[in-house]
């Protein structure tokens, strides 16, 4: 277990950490000697284009698929909240946004209520699943997750679908509930611009880990370079920088080195 | 009343009541064709039934199990679909089937009697078999209600809350089987299908919840079961036929019914 006490987060065990995972579809080798560790507290945003294998390596992070060879080691009793990228939610089933939070976990009203609102989706508990917009459903897919109470959120594309000015929103939300909670995230996500501004760890995979570090240090990369274009790798440097301002202004660093004390450290002591 | 006449209708009312809720399942999870490859086994089942000397509820629930166990094992290769897998496994078994057949005079002279359903057949003893069949299968899903339904809102989101994913899966196959053996006495082989998809299809729009439907789908199967026989009686309509005319009505009454629990606020 981690508790708050061992100090910095980042030198405790792991909530999950996979190591030299590989798994084959047939003769096609779609993750290749993959290490990934997310600690408690720790936001890990998993990049990298269609194929890459992004998808398949949650799926081995969460036990859903076992790895060829490799190992998935989890902390003991770690719950884990859990968002796919998509959702059954076409109108075949019924199914009301209370039907599907008390579906993860019974709850109270009142506790429903409160992870709503919590999530910036108050309001919505009586509609069908089926009528939310993107964002909405994003978020209630959220609140689900977070009702199990998890030490680790696994959130897969929870930008798709989302139009430009509430993917800020919410993933400055799920900053928020890292910092509140303590839990650890890992992030799939298709957008750089995001990810490189809130993310504390980058993985860029493309079968195997291609780079991975602070979003500064995986942007200059040459394995991102050459993956992504150096045109995006500085558009996205520009991002970053108008980022290190804000940061700045809150008297953090401007910028880090890799392995640095963790610049949110919250309290890392669950529920 | 006469006797025959009461029987059907308890027969008809079991029945019901099992495929009300596995009816669901089979849309939400779009398994409509893997309960059309159940109603080709059926034929293998009787055959082996006369065969063996077996009930031919269980003898069809047997051999509908081992075509969901073969299904099963053929998902785990990567290189067919599911539907390819099912024409494959749905028309071996037919053919089976009809070859079995040809050996049996006796059950020649019966086949009518399965392919559309006999319900003004159905025995005290194939009464028993259907309620303890529809009471098992109504257990049964009430026990594994969180993690079927968890399952068939997302399969991955189920497994990573613990629900035993391929266990249920399996056993969600099983309630169809069994739903189909108990339904082709009913309404026939060939309308067995009807019996476990209109009543659910017709009641989508009448709920607002997983469980509403449910409820709903059971007893648009009821009124149909009822309403079907006062009706083959009435008009001297075959009993199966009319059953599933009755619920088809119900189906297209219900596109007239507003969908419930639309989001009100703009």
């Amino acid at each position: 277990m981690i508790s708050a006490s061992s100090g910095d987060p980042l030198h405790a065990p792991p909530l999950v950490a996979a190591r030299g995972v590989s798994l084959n579809f047939g003769r096609r080798t779609v993750l290749d000697r993959v290490d990934l560790v997310v600690h408690a507290g720790e936001i890990v945003t998993l990049v990298g284009l269609n194929g890459a294998g992004k998808s398949t390596l949650v799926r081995a992070i969460l036990g859903i698929i076992r790895p060829d060879s490799g190992e998935v080691v989890r902390a003991p009793g770690l719950r884990i909240g859990y968002t796919p990228q998509h959702i059954l939610r076409d109108p075949i089933m019924p199914m009301t946004v209370r039907r599907f939070l008390t579906l993860g976990a019974p709850a109270s009203r009142q506790k429903l209520d409160a992870m709503l609102d919590e999530v910036g989706a108050g309001g919505v508990i009586d509609d069908p699943l089926a009528d939310l917009s993107g964002g909405e459903l994003q978020r209630v897919l959220l609140a689900r997750a977070m009702l199990r109470e998890p030490g680790l959120l696994v959130l897969d594309e929870p930008l798709a679908g989302v139009d430009l000015t509430s993917q800020s929103e919410l993933y400055r939300l799920i900053a928020t509930i890292r910092d509140r909670y303590g839990c650890g995230v890992l992030l799939v996500s298709h957008d750089l611009h995001l990810v490189m501004a809130a993310t504390d760890t980058v993985v860029c995979l493309n079968g195997h880990v291609c780079c991975t570090g602070r979003p500064q240090a995986v942007l200059r990369d040459p394995g991102f370079i050459s993956l992504y274009g150096p045109h995006l790798s500085d558009t996205l440097a520009v991002y970053r920088h108008l980022h290190d301002h804000r940061h700045d202004a809150l008297g953090e660093p401007l910028t880090m080195e890799p392995g640095a004390p963790e610049e949110a450290a919250p309290p890392a002591d669950r529920p | 009343m006469e006797d025959f006449f009461l029987r059907a209708l308890g027969g008809g009312i079991g029945a019901a009541l099992a495929a009300g809720p596995v009816g669901c399942f089979v849309v939400w999870r779009r398994m409509a064709y893997f309960g059309a490859a159940l109603a080709h086994a059926v034929l293998l089942g009787i055959a082996l039934g006369f065969l063996l000397d077996i009930e031919p509820i269980l003898a069809v629930f047997a051999v509908c199990a081992l075509l969901a166990g073969c299904l099963t094992l053929l998902e785990r290769q990567r290189y067919l679909s599911v539907d390819a897998l099912l024409g494959v496994l749905a028309h071996a078994f037919f053919a089976a089937g009809l070859a079995a057949v040809a050996f049996m005079e006796r059950l020649r002279v019966d086949l009518i009697g399965y392919l559309f359903g006999d319900i003004l057949a159905v025995s005290a003893a194939d009464l028993w078999l259907i309620f303890l069949t529809a009471a098992v299968v109504v257990a049964v899903i009430a026990w594994q209600w969180r993690n079927l339904l968890s399952l068939a809102v997302d399969p991955d989101l189920a497994a990573v809350e613990g629900v035993p994913v391929e266990r249920v899966r399996l056993l969600l196959l099983f309630l169809v089987a069994a739903v189909i053996a108990v339904g082709m006495k009913i309404v026939g082989m060939l309308l067995v299908v009807a019996l476990v998809i209109v009543p659910a299809a017709a009641a989508r729009r009448l709920a607002a919840t997983p469980e509403g439907m449910a409820v709903a789908a059971t007893a648009i199967g009821i009124v149909a079961v009822v309403a079907g026989l006062f009706g083959s009686l009435q008009w001297d309509v075959p009993a199966g036929p009319a059953i599933v005319l009755v619920a088809s009505a119900i189906f297209a009454a219900s596109l007239l019914v507003p969908v419930r629990g639309g989001r009100s606020r703009g």
